[in-house]
């Protein structure tokens, strides 16, 4: 395979990724380009990114190898990659301190940030209290509602929750109106977005801050097992935990790369947030991408079990990565990946997050028809802790 | 000679300015529309921007945010809005119309479609929000072959690159987003948009139109004193949203009410 270098200067993947953004948005976008392609290299930010990776954090993450739940399939080996050890509890810290150091550097003194289930909003207000900063997290009024644990977390370390009422009141209409704050408020404000999605230099940059993930990975499978993996699973909704585990793969053609998304209650019911799977292009936050939208181009309500899949978007890089041929984009219902979601419990003493156990769940379902001596990597990227009142109240019980 | 050319070309000699307003399309309801589009000409309108309801709208500000979600409600697509362009041109030869939305319904149409269909239903030019130029090549093309103009936004913060930039691009005139934020924000501050409009009419020949933060008689005055036309969206907007059964009749009133303050001055002057 050639050299993989995408996105071009653009910020395009293909026909994918791009800057699709009104013209008031364009000079911060320039002024955060200009910053990043000056720091990313820089030998003391790096260092200071690193730092703060083995410190606060407590990389690398360790990759696991689950013997019982392999032993219960009686095919490939699955090791976890557990980015649920991570400060915080899930990936989603790389990117924010990556971000949050540029903001530093920059001058800015306010970030802001959107979230769905809080896990990013939780990371990005946690950052914001280690460094000092003003943090502002938008969050649907609908996920508020759901998710008051985390908001009740990011109060906690400082952060004003701003309940955004417009639209479906989910992800999506808080990433629209952090974008708003932002235009309003760039002279002071740094927006740390989330995920792989967003205008161009986003999903490069959140790419190259998790990309972290895949490179310790790549060194760690062939110190344990003596080879790379056979495949590598990670679950998809914007798709930062998957782009962070397959990077670094890319190049190393003989390693299946699989994103799982949430098929929700099945593909065929239509409430579901597999992007990849059963939308078509379109323009959405910043970027072209496949999006879940009406005949009419409106975009539509998705839904899954796991808060932080709910999206009806998907980062630009997997758009290209599945056009392409080189990753292959699966979906798991909400009953197969609670099904995953207790196995792993029960047989490993590891409480995963639902979004993790799509990938858990996919991982589960070919393992079996695979060889003893055959490796599956899977990204555990978050713990489950956040998720006790959904899976209880799906067993019927109530706190 | 387009309508928008021909339109700025008659008020020039006329020495008065244009006056844009925005509203969105479907908003309060589907049957509003075609007579409110008529009203707003009745109020001194020389241009109408239609705005193309979106799920999404980014760069919008709550007033407007609040249009779309009413004209959704009621189911509004693209192809109905073309065809209200199409209803209003039947007794409205004149006013051009400019259809502004997002990127994301033109691209489910299917941009040959659109520009088809629009350029069929007597539509004048096309903004796309989030189309910048880097991204908005092969739009300008398809509508430079239909013969409509693609208008682009300029912002405060858009530098001498880019200006040169987006003056090359843009088409029948440039729109100068006059505050940093979204729409409906804050206030305007005159002597800095005088100093702005002179800086991009350094790059271009084309027709300069201001919006955001133009709420009253007043301002709108002011702004006609230095660019070449006036925008009003969510204060408009605002009007509608304020009595839906009697949108049309406030649309129109208020509309009656920026001309004259815009014309009086005008008159003024030249006296």
């Amino acid at each position: 395979m050639r050299v993989y270098d995408l996105p071009d200067a653009k910020g395009h993947f293909g026909p994918y990724g791009g800057v699709f953004v009104s013209e008031t948005l364009i000079s911060a976008l320039d002024e955060l380009k200009a910053a990043y392609a000056r720091y990313k290299d820089d030998p003391a930010f790096v260092a200071e990114y690193e730092y703060e990776l083995k410190h606060y954090v407590g990389r690398p993450s360790p990759v696991y190898h689950a013997r019982r739940w392999s032993e219960h399939f009686g095919g490939a080996q699955v090791y976890l990659k557990r980015e649920d050890l991570n400060h915080t509890g899930a990936h989603k810290i790389n990117n924010v301190i990556g971000q949050a150091l540029l903001a530093r550097h920059l001058g800015k003194p306010r970030v802001i940030a959107e979230t769905g289930a809080g896990q990013h909003g939780v990371a990005t207000a946690t950052i914001a209290a280690r460094y000092g900063m003003e943090c502002v997290v938008y969050m649907g009024s609908e996920d508020v509602k759901r998710q008051a644990q985390n908001v009740y977390r990011m109060k906690l370390l400082g952060a004003t929750v701003v309940p955004v009422e417009s639209g479906s009141k989910t992800l999506k209409d808080a990433l629209n109106e952090a974008m708003r704050d932002w235009v309003t408020n760039v002279e002071n404000t740094f927006y740390i977005i989330g995920t792989v999605a967003g205008p161009h230099p986003y999903p490069m940059m959140v790419r190259d801050f998790q990309s972290v993930i895949g490179r310790e990975a790549r060194e760690q499978v062939p110190e344990m097992t003596g080879k790379q993996p056979d495949a590598v699973l990670a679950c998809v909704g914007g798709g930062s935990n998957a782009i962070g585990i397959f990077h670094a793969f890319i190049p190393d053609e003989k390693v299946r790369l699989i994103g799982v998304e949430a098929a929700g209650h099945g593909l065929e019911t239509g409430k579901h947030s597999a992007t990849l799977c059963a939308g078509r292009a379109g323009v959405l936050h910043g970027n072209r991408t496949y999006l879940l939208q009406d005949d009419n181009g409106q975009i539509i309500e998705t839904h899954s079990i796991s808060a932080g899949l709910d999206y009806p978007g998907v980062g630009p890089e997997h758009a290209w990565l599945k056009d392409s041929g080189r990753a292959e984009y699966v979906a798991v219902t909400d009953d197969e990946a609670l099904e995953a979601f207790h196995k792993l419990c029960r047989l490993e003493g590891i409480i995963p997050a639902l979004e993790s156990s799509h990938a858990l769940a996919y991982a589960a379902k070919i393992a079996p028809r695979m060889r003893k001596d055959q490796i599956l990597l899977v990204n555990l990227s978050g713990r489950g802790d956040k998720d006790m009142h959904t899976v209880a109240e799906k067993s019927g019980l109530k706190f | 000679m387009s309508r928008i050319a021909a339109t700025f070309a008659r008020l020039s000699k006329q020495g008065r300015k244009a006056l844009i307003p925005f509203i969105t399309a479907g908003d309060p309801d589907p049957a509003s529309c075609v007579p409110l589009m008529h009203a707003l000409v009745a109020g001194g309108a020389d241009i109408i921007e239609l705005g193309v309801p979106f799920s999404d709208p980014m760069a919008d500000g709550p007033v407007i945010q609040r249009a779309s979600e009413r004209a959704l409600k009621h189911g509004v697509s693209l192809r109905d809005v073309i065809g209200w362009v199409a209803e209003f041109r039947k007794t409205n030869g004149e006013t051009p119309v400019v259809l502004m939305g997002y990127a994301n319904p033109i691209e489910a149409m299917g941009t040959d479609k659109f520009v088809k269909a629009a350029k069929a239903a007597g539509a004048d030019g096309v903004v796309v929000v989030d189309y910048p130029p880097e991204e908005a090549g092969q739009l300008v093309a398809i509508l430079d072959a239909a013969g409509l103009d693609t208008i682009f936004l300029l912002s405060p913060t858009t530098s001498d690159v880019r200006l040169k930039q987006v003056a090359e691009l843009g088409r029948g005139y440039l729109y100068y987003v006059s505050l940093k934020g979204v729409t409906g924000a804050a206030n305007i501050d005159v002597a800095d948009v005088a100093q702005r409009l002179a800086r991009i009419r350094s790059h271009t020949k084309l027709p300069v139109g201001v919006g955001f933060g133009i709420r009253d008689g007043e301002t709108a005055r002011n702004i006609a004193e230095v660019a070449d036309a006036v925008v009003i969206g969510s204060r408009l907007v605002q009007e509608i949203e304020a009595a839906p059964q009697d949108a049309v009749a406030r649309a129109r009133a208020f509309m009656a009410g920026i001309r004259s303050a815009m014309d009086r001055d005008v008159k003024g002057r030249a006296a």
